[in-house]
């Protein structure tokens, strides 16, 4: 008898009840689902931005709907927002987007964040700051970055603006199931390795599509030792993969950080929460439908040399040679894209001269990222031949960073300080690249003109993106020469 | 949304890998608050030069590939952003098809929320397409989404797979929020269930 019931647990309850941390979120917002049909799934947070919601906001209107719950719908304004003299927006076209914002989330009684108040910001930034990132949320944006709101274990991914409406209109999507896959990350990160190093390794070597229809979960030692800004930068790029969405489990770093934000729960509901979030966890176990390894302890600092955030390489090696790759699809676009980015085969990664350093955005636009940048460029000054701009990633992210006087240390090295916004990371506002031009930027895309027509864009970390500047070409970072004291 | 049947159309390829998001929509295009009138800027800093000129040796340009509504083009096409300015440019531009090994999924997605049939097909199948396409000025496809098929006049027929919920929602030209909202009630049961939760209250 005590044997039969040892059995069926086996097979049955405990079987069954060994599931990744994916789909124990997906599961509890499945609403109704048909055998060969997309399942409705359930939306716990919605974030709004200027670009991608007025054709949704306008469907609503053309079809008599309201937002469904105003209540989980927040908005900010970040890709337009000029981040010098950010109230005098000059493009008409700019402005009437941000307007329609400003006007729709007022009709339809939607939460905005708009450039008056300090938690304006990218939109990815500003969620996690405000809490309202939690742990086993569903978290949808029209911004393919969301992802990066999987570093706290929620589901977060993308969409288009008719879904925008759909979600706005029912609070669901109607969504096929991905697949699941686990990326470890194997061994300790060494010193002088960044978030940004991970996720651009990751990426390097399996390539921008090596996860097209999967969730993506990181796990391993290097991924629990990350602070909650490294993960967000690892999350973010996930999409960079392919990957709808990139998750990290929920542990003591995420529930110190959500503690006391103001729209985490408060009091004693924040312990009924993390009980609840500590068990969303993956389960020892759970069968994932891939796997994928990558060897942190052999990575060096990352720099991409093409257009595409695949086309990656160590500081300490050279632009590859295209005949060199292996397919016939993989050399002619190596061929096109060092022809845009006017680079020669062989040529040391460190010898490469820049323009222009961004260091900003939803990837590395965070306090941490700033102060990593700091450290780099205190007592240094920019090179006589580069123009490099360190962009805030919210209000709250400037506030924090002027009082930590690192505002003063990058102005005393020569970097323009700047407010909050997307800034060079698209260029849809005034911070453009010139046609020629080339950018160390710790944004998430390298594409042809994503930083204006013609700029050549190098994704970077925080860290290499202040030695960059301050060498006038790429540096490894691994061997800077830190200096406690700020000139004069 | 337009339904999607059958359509016989002019073929026009573009032969690069990884076309992203802002290749076929750049971003200075994205500030518009309409959902019309995108088509002007597809492939725009392909197809114009920074004077805006045009320029001749882009596929689109030439005018053999005038009038095409199929384009064909290698793996990961519509990479990048979550822009529905990207598909909303395609179709704008005239394209009802889009032939490539594989596609990114927010833009795999979005095709089909503005009857756009977006069909993968093997890499050796799109190289032939390539191929044909390149041989024979004027090169017509039939893309029939009731069997589906992809045929021409020569003799090629390949058929393609394609998820029956899609198939059914791109042959009918359906409202999905319409039917989402067939399942009110069970959005009003799952609300009520997880009130607390969702009140950040738990």
């Amino acid at each position: 008898m005590r044997s039969t019931i040892r059995k069926r647990d086996y097979y049955g309850v405990n079987m069954m009840s060994k599931q990744t941390m994916f789909e124990k979120i997906w599961n509890n917002h499945v609403i109704h689902s048909e055998t060969g049909k997309p399942s409705i799934l359930y939306i716990d947070l919605h974030l709004v931005h200027e670009v991608t919601s007025p054709q949704a906001f306008e469907g609503l209107r053309l079809s008599g709907r309201k937002v469904r719950r105003p209540d989980l719908t927040f908005a900010t304004m970040d890709h337009n927002v000029p981040t010098k003299d950010r109230f005098n927006i000059k493009d008409p076209i700019s402005k009437q987007q941000v307007d329609t914002l400003t006007a729709n989330c007022q009709e339809f009684g939607v939460k905005l964040y708009d450039l008056n108040t300090i938690d304006q910001g990218v939109v990815h930034v500003m969620g996690p700051e405000l809490g309202l990132t939690h742990p086993g949320k569903t978290i949808v944006c029209g911004d393919s970055h969301t992802s990066t709101h999987g570093a706290f274990g929620a589901l977060a991914f993308g969409i288009g603006t008719s879904e925008v409406e759909h979600v706005l209109a029912t609070q669901c999507l109607q969504q096929a199931k991905p697949k699941t896959m686990e990326v470890r990350f194997v061994g300790n990160r060494p010193a002088g390795i960044t978030a940004k190093d991970l996720i651009l390794g990751l990426i390097a070597k399996y390539g921008t599509d090596f996860a097209t229809g999967y969730v993506i979960e990181y796990t391993g030692q290097a991924i629990r030792d990350l602070s909650m800004e490294e993960r967000m930068t690892v999350c973010n790029m996930s999409i960079e993969g392919g990957a709808r969405a990139g998750l990290i489990a929920p542990d003591e770093t995420t529930f110190n950080y959500l503690r006391g934000r103001e729209y985490a729960p408060q009091g004693e509901a924040y312990d009924r929460a993390v009980a609840q979030w500590q068990a969303l966890c993956s389960d020892e176990g759970a069968v994932y439908d891939t796997v994928v390894e990558l060897d942190v302890e052999s990575l060096v600092p990352q720099v991409t040399w093409g257009t595409s955030p695949g086309m990656g390489t160590g500081i300490t090696s050279s632009v590859p040679y295209p005949d060199r790759l292996q397919t016939e699809n993989e050399r002619k676009a190596a061929e096109k894209a060092l022809e845009y980015m006017d680079l020669k085969p062989g040529t040391p990664m460190s010898d490469i001269p820049i323009d222009y350093v961004f260091i900003g955005s939803c990837t590395n636009g965070r306090i941490e990222d700033l102060r990593a940048a700091a450290a780099v460029a205190k007592g240094h000054k920019v090179s006589p031949n580069v123009t490099a701009i360190v962009v805030p990633g919210s209000g709250r992210v400037k506030i924090q960073a002027e009082k930590e006087g690192l505002d003063a240390v990058f102005t005393a090295a020569g970097f323009e300080w700047r407010d909050a916004g997307c800034s060079m990371c698209l260029a849809m506002n005034p911070d453009v690249l010139q046609p020629g031009q080339r950018c160390a930027s710790t944004s998430n895309r390298n594409f042809e003109g994503r930083q204006g027509r013609g700029g050549r864009t190098h994704l970077v970390s925080p860290e290499m993106a202040a030695a960059a500047a301050i060498k006038g070409k790429f540096t490894d970072v691994r061997n800077w020469e830190f200096k406690t004291e700020a000139t004069a | 949304m337009q339904p999607f049947s059958k359509l016989t159309g002019l073929v026009a390829p573009v032969d690069r890998v990884n076309v992203d998001t802002d290749a076929i929509i750049p971003k200075q295009f994205l500030k518009r608050i309409e959902r019309s009138g995108f088509g002007q800027f597809l492939f725009y800093e392909w197809r114009f030069d920074e004077q805006g000129s045009t320029i001749p040796e882009f596929n689109l340009n030439k005018p053999r590939y005038q009038g095409a509504s199929v384009l064909i083009s290698r793996a990961n096409f519509g990479c990048g952003s979550s822009r529905e300015h990207a598909p909303w440019a395609i179709l704008d531009y005239g394209f009802r098809v889009v032939i490539a090994p594989s596609f990114a999924d927010i833009f795999y997605n979005n095709c089909f929320k503005n009857g756009i049939l977006p069909i993968k097909l093997s890499e050796e199948q799109v190289e032939e397409l390539f191929q044909r396409t390149d041989a024979k000025e004027g090169y017509e496809l039939t893309v029939d989404l009731e069997n589906k098929v992809v045929s021409d006049a020569d003799g090629l027929s390949i058929p393609f797979e394609l998820d029956e919920h899609r198939r059914q929602f791109l042959l009918l030209g359906l409202d999905d929020i319409g039917l989402t909202l067939q399942h009110a009630d069970e959005i009003a049961a799952y609300e009520a269930k997880y009130a607390s939760r969702l009140a950040n209250s738990f």
